[in-house]
């Protein structure tokens, strides 16, 4: 089974995010990128499917910083390819990962044709659209979110993906191949893959790169504006050591009759 | 008396029936040990070969001295005295042997020089006594790890029976029995060359193997073995852990010791380095070395805590084992997910918290003054903060205090904020010694430029990393002075740039971190701080070298507990510190035990009747800076 | 009728889901704000009884179709996509569940018309729509345009108050014809239902759900000793469950179950829009988090902004206290 995985770096919400001067972008300056953690999850689970049933696993992912170690990894794990876009701006949304995606997957050789296009069901800044459905739109394959598990026992033409529903419901699918599939959480938790490993890898293969067409569109939303949420717009903001705290949340729930 | 070697025997005379018996007992135990020297060659190579002066001094202590025998002091003088009881009864018997074989020689035999015969029946006797002390703590008064074996009954019979057959010998020869002397004399020779002969098939194999395993064992306990892509088969371990199991008397004092084995984890240390014996006696046999016969269970129990090590008396080496298949099973992938979590994230954050680098130094903002950077200025200690002091909300106010006390001792300290990152000695012990790499490269970098002449931290661990494993390849901080807190409180308070105005009354106990105590033998600074500070200190039961871990070493913090554990080891210890009569606080030198055993502490009940509090807090309370200004203002 | 405000009418297992009645609030507010009509969108097959609970809005679309029996977003999409290209609404709003995510995304993509994504408020401003969007877990909000031509809106469960969404009122139904495809490429074949889990926390009154504000499985015992003084039980967010900290059926938000204990305490949880979904009914809800941005103060009635792992053991002792 040929499957490719898309990878997204994003900005790593542990760092505080900073707004830049004209108000509508982040500062990139001091942004942490960190692989898409659902994407992460989809490699997982491509790196699964391979050790069941056989295949290659090819990772695609847009140029960002520290996007050579996190390949590097991606090739310590398992996968067997690992594709750079370089020369690319960058982009942010689904919209425009997509169509940049489906661009690179279109041109680039080697890519396509995949059985199977794996990448996490959203990353955290798809403010214009999830990329995965997206992609399949323009590439004109089949789409199923939200997907925790993939098995492909049968001929070869389909898989079966368990999506999750509300209340901890999950649903099989029937899905025909090619397909893309938002990945929402790995079969088990993505794999460790040990630092030393990783420089061997780093040492024994190589990463490929793949050049960004030209003019990828802008999305069709304005951003007005960016701002960090205001603090506690709701909530009664309880001060005090935690002593002084827990006396007061104790009171409350006197009050309200659950103590 | 008659010479036995020259006496006839059915038309034999007795050096050509000692010839024969000689060959057959010198080939059993040639091919056995030949095997083992031939297969332990097939290992990985290990240098042991350095500073012979020092090897040669851990044989006089541990072999002749049978210094760690006495930490059980019952059966380790009943076996110091079976222990030199062999030595004379082997000399004599290589000395009669030589005698025997070739009757021309023109020596007399052993036990016919005044002196050895002496101090052969001395010690024979002392032996015999010996012998009974040890058949009584086997039997009848048997601790627990002790196992009741046949092999164990069939040894001590031999030597009861080697030296009663002397002492008989000696007898009738004093006594003018020559038939039950010649009767006797061939008994002991027997006896020695059957027992010659079965000695590597058997556990005493350690009578021989100790003291090569004493002469090549670590001249630094616990130091993490050569770099390897870790062990899970016999060839990948090297030939000095493999030793171990060949050197192994199954005496238990590792298993009694462990606080992974008494708090019911998978972890045996004695059963681990019998499967190692195990596996050099038949590699290959018994299934998969690492997965079917030792669980990753079992390896990931550890602690590191290093007891086991500190206990044993033939010097064996537990924890580069654990270690080495620590590091197979990381190189495989095979790491549970919280302590893949903390390793993602040091890797990615520079600490197990997962907390962004930047928040590093938070705690600083509450200080009434500003502590130095000392990426920008120079200063004259570094102050290496550590994870749980800096990112634990539990921890922080100890190290507020602690820069408080710095502050007020005047001492011209720095940190490196967001710039500094785990030292990596636990991430060390969980077998990633990639991340290690990373991480001390990081720590190195951010202090490339930095100035400055001593290194002080609050934590062991970091302590222990940035003293003994910072250096490229091994040894300390290259020309630095790695302090640790309690060592520098000492110093500053004997200096009088600290001084107890407040003279504490209280009566503590003082847990000794591992990493401080039995990893660099810090045991007196600490003490000598609550001394200076007024409080008196009770020991609990197990102090300094064997001190009782609290359970989080060697990445335990970052993993979970097994199912069915009977007492945790913190919770064990704040029992035994609970127990010493007028003790309300146990003092601690560690972030970790600050943690584990405020935990334990919640867990056992222990609440209201115990306080665990840092060493630092009680400097603190003590030198508290307006009694500071009112001496000043008196002097 | 042209230029008006939809809702895609969310079912599952027969029931209009929560969302929808969110979904019909905001959106009566923006047909009311424009002046124009607020019609609800129902796909399914034989489900069209369910336009009954619809009456929040003027009218109600009703397709049946066979391929829409169960909620596959393609034939979801399809069938939208269709009915925008017919009848050209002013904005389609969408509810990110699981069940509707892909939905917004796809056919804004095949209509070739704006959308905005993770939406917690749209608003008419100057005749135009405004939504401010989550974006970065809640750590960033966006406010963003669409200018005045078709725009689809995802929007995350919690905008507005379920109640304001429900009415007595029978709505009328226009029946509308889409044609699917025979042979579809996704395929609904079963349900899995959840294996029963330890403790059924949809029927516990007190809750401490704890988020990765937590740091490490061995904190949980914080947790674990609050929720026992209290006499309830333990759940989490998704990192928790993801990280096996605990097990699956302790999960609350959009993939675990939806609560509404007496009492919930949320610990070291930021309040993804995912995790508000799953707990934003409870009678009371107290959250400790050491961000003072964080979303989760947001739907809490009191705060507190501190570490939990100080606040839980502190709490548990003056709980224990005031029970003597």
């Amino acid at each position: 089974m040929n499957i490719l995985v898309l990878l997204r770096m994003i900005p790593d919400v542990v760092e505080e995010l900073e707004i830049s001067n004209d108000g509508k972008t982040l500062d990139r300056e001091f942004l942490r990128l960190i692989p898409n953690e659902t994407d992460d999850h989809a490699l997982e689970e491509a790196l699964l499917l391979k050790e069941r049933h056989g295949g290659k696993v090819t990772v695609v992912a847009p140029d960002a910083p520290e996007l050579d170690d996190v390949l590097f990894a991606c090739l310590a794990k398992g996968a067997d390819r690992a594709v750079k876009i370089s020369g690319v701006e960058p982009v942010m949304g689904g919209r425009a990962a997509a169509r940049l995606m489906a661009q690179v997957l279109t041109t680039a050789p080697g890519l396509l044709p995949a059985d199977l296009i794996l990448t996490g069901v959203q990353s955290t800044e798809d403010l214009d659209g999830l990329m995965a459905p997206i992609l399949s739109h323009l590439l004109q394959l089949p789409y199923v979110d939200n997907v925790t598990q993939v098995t492909a026992d049968g001929p070869g033409k389909t898989v079966t993906a368990v999506k999750e529903f509300p209340s901890a419901v999950r649903a099989e699918f029937d899905v025909q191949l090619p397909a893309v599939l938002g990945i929402q959480a790995a079969e088990k938790p993505p794999r460790y893959v040990p630092v030393a490993k990783v420089r061997a890898v780093m040492k024994s293969q190589h990463l490929e790169s793949a050049a960004a067409p030209a003019g990828v569109e802008a999305g069709q939303l304005e951003i007005l504006q960016m701002a960090k949420p205001e603090p506690a717009e709701h909530a009664e903001m309880l001060a005090g050591d935690p002593a002084q705290v827990a006396g007061k949340i104790c009171e409350i729930l006197a009050a309200r009759g659950v103590l | 008396m008659p010479d036995p070697a020259t006496t006839q025997y059915f038309g034999l005379p007795g050096y050509v029936v000692l010839w024969i018996l000689t060959l057959v007992a010198f080939y059993l135990f040639g091919i056995k040990v030949a095997y083992y020297v031939r297969t332990l060659g097939k290992a990985r190579p290990e240098k042991r070969w350095d500073r012979i002066g020092e090897r040669v001094g851990l044989v006089l202590t541990h072999v002749l001295g049978q210094r760690r025998l006495f930490n059980e002091p019952g059966i380790g003088i009943a076996h110091f005295l079976i222990f030199w009881a062999f030595v004379f009864y082997a000399t004599s018997f290589f000395w009669n042997l030589v005698k025997g074989l070739v009757p021309i020689l023109p020596i007399p035999y052993a036990d016919d020089v005044g002196w050895m015969a002496f101090a052969l029946e001395a010690f024979g006797v002392l032996a015999l006594v010996g012998i009974v002390v040890a058949a009584v703590r086997r039997y009848i008064l048997t601790p627990p790890r002790l196992e009741r074996t046949y092999d164990a009954t069939l040894i001590l019979g031999l030597i009861a029976l080697l030296l009663v057959t002397f002492l008989v010998g000696a007898a009738a020869k004093t006594r003018g029995a020559p038939g039950v002397y010649l009767w006797m004399w061939w008994a002991h020779m027997v006896t020695v060359l059957g027992f010659l002969a079965y000695l590597p098939y058997s556990k005493h194999m350690h009578l021989l193997a100790a003291p090569f395993g004493v002469f090549f064992s670590s001249l630094r306990p616990g130091a993490p073995p050569p770099a390897s892509e870790g062990a899970s088969r016999f060839e990948e371990f090297t030939w000095r852990e493999l030793f171990s199991g060949l050197a192994c008397a199954e005496c238990g004092r590792c298993d009694r010791a462990c606080p992974a084995f008494n708090s019911g984890f998978a972890l045996s240390p004695k059963e681990l380095v019998h499967k190692v014996k195990e596996l050099v006696r038949a590699p290959g046999a018994g299934g998969k070395f690492l997965g079917e016969v030792v669980r990753p269970e079992e390896v990931w129990a550890c602690t590191t805590c290093l007891s086991c090590m500190e206990r044993c008396p033939v010097l064996n080496e537990h924890i580069p084992l654990v270690l080495e298949m620590r590091r197979h099973l990381v190189s495989q992938g095979e790491v549970e997910t919280p302590l893949q979590q903390a390793m993602m994230n040091l890797n990615r954050y520079g600490n197990s918290f997962g907390q962004s680098p930047r928040a590093r130094a938070k705690w600083t903002a509450d200080l009434p003054f500003k502590i130095k950077d000392a990426r920008k200025e120079p200063v004259e200690y570094l102050w290496v903060v550590g994870d749980y002091a800096s990112y634990d909300p539990r921890v922080q106010t100890v190290t507020k205090a602690t820069a408080r006390v710095f502050q007020q001792a005047g001492l011209d300290f720095g940190i490196l904020y967001e710039g500094e990152q785990n030292s990596g000695n636990d991430v060390r012990r969980t077998g990633e010694e990639g991340l290690f790499d990373v991480l001390r490269g990081k720590n190195l970098q951010a202090v490339a430029k930095a100035r400055f002449e001593h290194v002080v931290t609050t934590d062991p661990h970091t302590y222990h990393a940035l003293k003994n494993e910072y250096a490229n390849g091994d040894g300390g901080w290259t020309g630095r002075n790695v302090l640790h807190s309690s060592e520098l409180l000492e110093r500053l308070l004997a200096e009088g740039k600290l001084s107890a105005h407040r003279r504490l009354d209280g009566v503590v106990t003082f847990h000794d971190p591992c990493y401080l105590g039995r990893y660099n033998g810090v045991y007196s600074p600490p003490r000598l701080v609550l001394n200076a500070l007024g409080t008196k200190l009770r020991e609990m039961p197990r102090n300094r070298r064997t001190a009782y871990c609290c359970g989080a070493g060697g990445g335990r913090i970052w993993m979970e507990d097994p199912p069915g554990v009977k007492e945790r080891p913190a919770e064990s210890r704040v029992r035994e510190a609970a127990g010493l009569h007028g003790v309300n606080t146990l003092v601690v030198a560690c972030p970790k035990d600050l943690v584990m055993f405020q935990d334990a502490l919640k867990t056992t009940g222990l609440e209201g009747s115990l306080a665990v509090k840092d060493l630092i807090e009680l400097v603190e309370e003590a030198a508290a800076p307006s009694e500071r200004s009112d001496s000043h203002a008196r002097a | 009728m042209s230029g008006s405000i939809w809702v895609l009418a969310e079912h599952w297992r027969g029931q209009l889901s929560e969302s929808t009645y969110e979904l019909l609030a905001l959106g009566r507010e923006i047909a009311d704000g424009l002046g124009v009509e607020l019609q609800a969108v129902l796909l399914g097959h034989g489900a069209a009884d369910l336009a009954k609970g619809l009456g929040k809005a003027n009218s109600v679309l009703s397709v049946d179709h066979s391929s829409l029996c169960e909620p596959v977003p393609e034939a979801c999409a399809a069938a939208l996509v269709q009915l925008i290209k017919e009848r050209r609404p002013r904005s389609v709003l969408v509810p990110l569940t699981n069940i509707s995510m892909g939905v917004g995304t796809l056919v804004s993509t095949a209509v070739k018309v704006p959308a905005a994504n993770f939406c917690r408020d749209v608003r008419v401003v100057d005749g135009g729509l405004q939504a401010t969007c989550v974006l970065y877990g809640g750590k960033i909000e966006a406010t963003v345009t669409m200018g005045a031509e078709c725009s689809i809106l995802g929007i995350w469960p919690g905008a507005r108050a379920a109640e304001n969404g429900r009415s007595d009122v029978v709505p009328p139904v226009e029946p509308v014809t889409v044609s699917l495809p025979e042979a579809p490429r996704v395929r609904f074949k079963r349900y899995i239902e959840p294996e029963a889990g330890d403790v059924d926390i949809t029927q516990q009154d007190t809750l401490v759900a704890v988020g990765r504000g937590m740091q490490g499985q061995a904190n949980l015992a914080l947790a674990e000793e609050l929720a026992e003084v209290l006499g309830g039980a333990v759940c989490g967010s998704r990192p928790v469950i993801d990280q096996g900290w605990l097990p699956l059926s302790r999960q609350v938000g959009k993939s675990g179950v939806s609560v509404k204990p007496k009492l919930y305490l949320a610990a070291g949880i930021s309040g993804a829009p995912e995790h508000v979904e799953g707990m934003k009914n409870a009678a009371l809800i107290i959250a400790v988090n050491t961000d003072p941005r964080a979303p989760i103060f947001n739907v809490a009635h009191y705060g507190i902004l501190a570490d939990a792992l100080e606040v839980l053991p502190a709490l548990t002792e003056a709980v224990r206290g005031k029970k003597g």
